[in-house]
């Protein structure tokens, strides 16, 4: 993260004599005013992210006032239960960055250390179960609007009984991870145990994000043993549209669904009550709902790989020691970012899973 | 605990380490409206389902910002600066919302391309 | 009311005649007192001496450029790249007004012409306009003017100017390798979706200039809040200093909605997710919604540092405390909260809905109250001044004519009714031309002339940078005076032909431009020249009272080798004449037996 001017790597001008000088930027007349510098610059930043995600609510504002019946239908698609865990995750790693900001002020380096390992960890679970979601979906055939092609019945897997989706998505984690443990090895070979330790921290936190594969995958068959739950989550949803067609005066306002004409309002019908019927597929329109879902989740989604970079930076520089009392900035600010990623999350959650 | 932040060191002053009981309650907090919203979006609430799991987003949002974010003993000038992005989000959704409803029927008049699945294909 | 000659030129600085009388009389008063001062006279010669070494040159290499993380340098290699990006769009101008000569002409074909008024507008505003006044000049005088010696995050300009690179090679990429642009810088949907050409190259460029922008107004936000001389408040800072946060603010809350927009244009594009294109059941007035919620603020990140600039120019060469400060700096933060509020004039005739329309526009208008309060305090601080008219002058005063009419035509177009018969004409093209080039162009090019000597220690021919100045003054109105017209009865803009009855308009037009364009480049000549063979030239030469100007010329690598003294900007009694170093220097470091006595202060 640019906005993190901490210690003055050009190594020039330290003409200001502090006692804990070497991390005093030669512009800044006192590590307070170099603190407060970075507060307010990290407190912008963070204004210009919630600007950033404003246009995806505009989006999601506008198209569900006027299509509250694609988004009744479609967030049935969406896990609930997979849904909380992750927000639990998520708040549970915000937990572990408030942690390290309080050990890195009060200078214990190793307290800080755990922590920040702990909240990366947290982080690619959370990336990790994000793929079990999205690779579910994608072998539905639940795209954004143009390739969205849900059929009921209609499901892809590939080896295993895995989601070839969810094999490709892994490719990178899996490079990183052996890349990560076999460098840190070398590290250790080489008797740099210091670099190592870095390495080994990284093995672990790419090693969250298979966690969270292998228990989103193991709840997934959960459930797709469990028929009964599997039939309520994955037909009742498209019947909705089908069977519910309403007249138009009731409804009042446009919110009808355009795409294939057919008209639908958005009562209350409990899905359950549904006579079951057609084996057609969902309109595209539906596609629409998901366009926005994977807009928000994907950006959310890049906001915590970012988070994740910036953490082991901080990560690394609590091995080397460098958090005292006078000098914790980058922890402090690498927390608020990370907060507000969690911030997001926990509207996007209600938002998008809690629908009714 | 919660004095031990306070004694032990000279902390400079723009350092105020939070209590560890606070962190780890307000955890539990948040993890108890994560429960509690998924338990009211089960339950039939008609129009106020929306309204309720906004309210309790917001008072999760409010617990990550006033402790976890520290908001609650920084600089009002920093608050005023974070709180400020709302009033534009705001800005920026009401006047849409205002002005894309009256377009509405001729967007969904165009004809759209509903080719289904083969649509992938084409693009 | 005495009009002063003071440093200028070849003339080099001559004293205020009053001053200079003072000066001869105290001649005597100085021979006694001579041994005395010698060891200030030493201090004198150290700080605002001409130095050996300056930030120029105390490095030197590539590399002591590329890696530099010093804002005067950042600042100066900002200054290059938007010039060559000035004059690369100004290029494609050129082609495009020569292709007008003729109504039927077929020197472009209808796609090049098309493709070529996109690429002018889209370099000229997102890698020209917008970073050119805060990154290149506000770069260099921001921390001075504070007494700081860098920004606060210098790493982060140094990125700012990097992505400034990379955005605009992908911006022109869409040409070299996207088969050029035909959208127009607005990138409006459908069309941009639909168009085969470079529309993925281009909006990522603007996406990577948004995010260099916003790293220059986040980096200028946090140094004018945090890094301030002690004791200098909020109001002792000069205008220029205000309208550079207001601007920030803009950077910083606008900026990243046009990210989001070209994200999501990008994915409409690639993937047809179905928001903004009709096929897929999307809103494309809705993309319009989305680009002007930034690119309405947008334009007042083009003008609010020109305003600030134009302060500053006015007060200094009136040598009169600027009239009316606060006015002037509250005036800037509240166009810049005002500027969030019209974005939907640009849409009055895109289907939007009445009362929304009704809102934007009467909001529209009160934006021109902010404005006119800056031109009236303008104008009142020249009255009964001591101006001079040299080169920065003189643009400051082309400045204030061109932005008046170019700001009072937008009220003509903030009209709904005459909005319905003037959009999409040639006087919009007018309207904005006159605000941007007439008012952010000009104030640009005064601004250079007014910090060259600070920034390169040499000063400029004044007699042909006031030549510059007429020659874009009158190309400018030979320019796009006549697009006014031709608006008006009828002329669309972005058409390649058009009736024979525009005609005349056209050619007059084409010929402005070409004068026009050799105006700016003997602009540009004068200061070329001056910073290598111009007279070298003190630290204050034009008896500015801002901090900036208490530093060497150039300045040191630090900026102030002393502590500058904090005083009032736009005191300028607080500056005084020093013979030894033909210069001005602040009354504490000035030889005191030479000094004259205070003037009583004016208030207002
Ligand atoms: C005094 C305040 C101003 C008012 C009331 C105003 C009003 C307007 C209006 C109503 C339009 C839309 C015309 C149409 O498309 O039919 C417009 C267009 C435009 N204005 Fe202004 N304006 C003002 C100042 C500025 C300034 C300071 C700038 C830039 C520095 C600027 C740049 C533009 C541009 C670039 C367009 C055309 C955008 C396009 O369609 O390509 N305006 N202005
Ligand atoms: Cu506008």
């Amino acid at each position: 993260m640019a906005i993190a001017e901490t210690h003055d790597t050009h190594g020039e001008h330290h003409d200001d004599h502090h006692d804990h000088g070497e991390f005093i930027a030669h512009h800044f007349e006192s590590p307070e005013q170099q603190f407060d510098s970075g507060k307010l610059g990290i407190w912008i930043f963070l204004v210009t992210e919630v600007l950033f995600f404003s246009g995806l609510f505009v989006l999601y504002t506008l198209y569900r006032n006027y299509h509250p019946e694609i988004f009744q239908v479609a967030h049935h698609y969406l896990d609930k239960n997979l849904g909380c865990l992750n927000t639990i995750v998520l708040l549970f790693s915000s937990l572990t960055m408030a942690l390290a900001v309080r050990s890195a002020q009060t200078g214990k380096n190793k307290n800080c250390e755990t922590y920040l390992l702990i909240t990366m960890v947290c982080a690619t679970i959370f990336l990790g179960v994000k793929a079990v979601e999205y690779s579910h979906k994608w072998d539905l055939g639940i795209w954004p609007r143009s390739m969205f092609h849900y059929h009921e019945g209609v499901h892809e897997t590939g080896i295993f009984g895995l989601s070839n989706y969810l094999i490709k998505l892994s490719v990178i984690p899996t490079l990183l991870l052996v890349g990560f443990a076999g460098y840190a090895a070398f590290q250790y070979l080489t008797d740099k145990a210091n670099n190592a330790r870095f390495y080994i921290g990284m093995t672990i936190m790419v090693l969250g994000y298979f966690a969270g594969v292998v228990g989103g995958v193991v709840y997934q068959n959960a459930i797709a043993g469990d028929s009964h739950a599997h039939a309520a989550l994955q037909t009742a949803a498209p019947l909705m549209l089908h069977a519910a067609t309403i007249d138009k005066s009731s409804a009042g306002h446009d919110d009808h669904v355009h795409a294939d004409g057919e008209g639908d309002s958005h009562d209350d019908h409990d899905h359950a009550d549904v006579p079951a019927g057609s084996q057609e597929s969902v309109p595209d329109s539906v596609g629409i709902f998901f366009s926005i879902y994977y807009c928000m989740t994907g950006l959310h989604a890049i906001h915590i790989i970012g988070g994740i970079v910036a953490l082991a930076w901080i990560y690394r520089r609590s091995q080397l020691g460098h958090w005292r009392e006078d000098y914790f900035g980058p922890v402090d600010y690498v927390g608020l970012y990370w907060h507000l990623v969690d911030l997001i999350w926990i509207y996007l959650f209600p938002l998008l899973y809690l629908i009714d | 605990m919660a004095d031990h932040s306070h004694d032990s060191h000279d902390h400079p002053s723009f350092n105020h380490p939070a209590p560890i009981p606070m962190l780890f309650g307000v955890f539990i907090a948040l993890v108890g409206l994560t429960v509690a919203t998924v338990v009211t979006s089960n339950i039939e609430l008609a129009q106020f389902a929306f309204p309720v799991a906004m309210a309790i987003a917001t008072l999760k949002a409010f617990l990550v910002g006033a402790f976890f974010m520290h908001m609650w003993w920084d600089k009002g000038f920093n608050i005023l600066v974070f709180l400020s992005s709302l009033l534009f989000v705001t800005l920026f959704i009401g006047m849409t919302m205002l002005d894309t409803g009256s377009n509405l029927e001729q967007v969904e008049s165009f004809p759209t391309t509903e080719t289904s699945s083969l649509s992938t294909t084409e693009y | 009311m005495v009009r002063l000659k003071r440093a200028c030129g070849q003339t080099a600085n001559k004293l205020p005649d009053e001053t200079q009388q003072r000066q001869r009389q105290n001649t005597v008063a100085f021979k006694l007192k001579k041994v005395t001062t010698m060891a200030t006279a030493e201090t004198r010669n150290k700080i605002f001496g001409t130095p050996e070494t300056n930030y120029l040159n105390c490095t030197k290499g590539w590399k002591s450029w590329a890696f530099t993380l010093d804002h005067k340098r950042i600042g100066v290699m900002y200054l290059v790249g938007v010039t060559i990006a000035l004059f690369l769009a100004g290029a494609f101008a050129l082609i495009l007004r020569s292709h007008l000569v003729k109504f039927d002409s077929n020197m472009l074909s209808y796609d090049r012409y098309n493709q070529m008024f996109t690429l002018h507008g889209a370099v000229m505003v997102f890698a020209f306009i917008i970073p050119s006044i805060p990154a290149a000049l506000g770069n260099f005088v921001l921390p001075m003017m504070l007494g700081a010696k860098d920004v606060a995050f210098p790493r982060m300009n140094l990125a700012s100017f990097y992505l400034w690179i990379v955005g605009t090679m992908c911006l022109l990429g869409a040409i070299l390798f996207g088969g050029g642009l035909d959208t127009g810088w607005t990138f409006y949907t459908p069309y941009s979706i639909e168009t085969e050409t470079g529309v993925i190259w281009a909006t990522f460029g603007a996406f990577v200039l948004g995010f260099s922008s916003i790293f220059t107004g986040l980096n200028f936000l946090v140094t004018v809040n945090t890094m301030r001389s002690p004791g200098q408040t909020w109001f002792k800072l000069p205008l220029f200093l205000w309208s550079l946060y207001a601007t920030s603010i803009i950077q910083v809350l606008a900026t990243p909605v046009l990210g989001i927009t070209l994200l999501l244009l990008i994915a409409e594009k690639t993937m047809h997710i179905g928001v903004f294109d009709p096929r897929y059941g999307g809103d494309p007035v809705l993309f319009q919604h989305f680009f002007w919620f930034y690119s309405h603020p947008a334009v007042y990140i083009m003008i609010l540092p020109g305003m600030g600039v134009i302060s500053e120019l006015i007060s200094v060469y009136s040598q009169k405390r600027i009239f009316g400060y606060s006015f002037i700096a509250f005036s800037s933060v509240a166009i810049a909260l005002l500027g969030f509020l019209v974005w939907g004039h640009h849409m009055f005739t895109s289907g939007q809905s009445p009362l929304v329309t009704l809102i934007f526009s009467a909001i529209t208008f009160s934006v021109a109250i902010p404005s006119a309060v800056k031109v009236f305090n303008w104008l009142a601080t020249l009255f009964k001044g001591s101006i001079l008219l040299n080169t920065p002058m003189l643009y400051a005063l082309s400045f204030i004519f061109l932005f008046g009419i170019g700001g009072l035509t937008g009220l003509f177009l903030g009209a709904l009714s005459t909005d319905i018969h003037l959009h999409d004409t040639y006087f919009v093209v007018a309207h904005f031309h006159f605000v941007m080039v007439g008012g952010t162009l000009t104030a640009l090019l005064g601004g250079l002339f007014h910090w060259w000597p600070k920034m390169f220690g040499r000063m400029y021919n004044d007699f042909w940078g006031r030549v510059s100045c007429a020659l874009v003054f009158i190309g400018f109105n030979v320019t796009f005076f006549p697009q006014f017209v031709m608006g008006a009865r009828g002329m669309p803009r972005r058409y390649a032909s058009y009736d024979p009855e525009f005609q005349i308009f056209h050619q007059i037009s084409t010929v402005g431009a070409f004068v026009l364009g050799i105006g700016i480049l003997l602009a540009y000549g004068v200061l070329v020249y001056a910073a290598r063979y111009g007279k070298r030239c003190g630290s204050n030469p034009f008896r500015a009272a801002s901090m900036e100007w208490q530093s060497s010329s150039p300045p040191d690598f630090h900026n102030f080798i002393h502590k500058p003294t904090v005083n009032d900007p736009y005191d300028f009694d607080s500056q005084v004449y020093d013979e030894e170093l033909d210069t001005y220097l602040p009354r504490e470091y000035a030889d005191p037996a030479k000094t004259p006595p205070r003037k009583e202060p004016v208030h207002h």
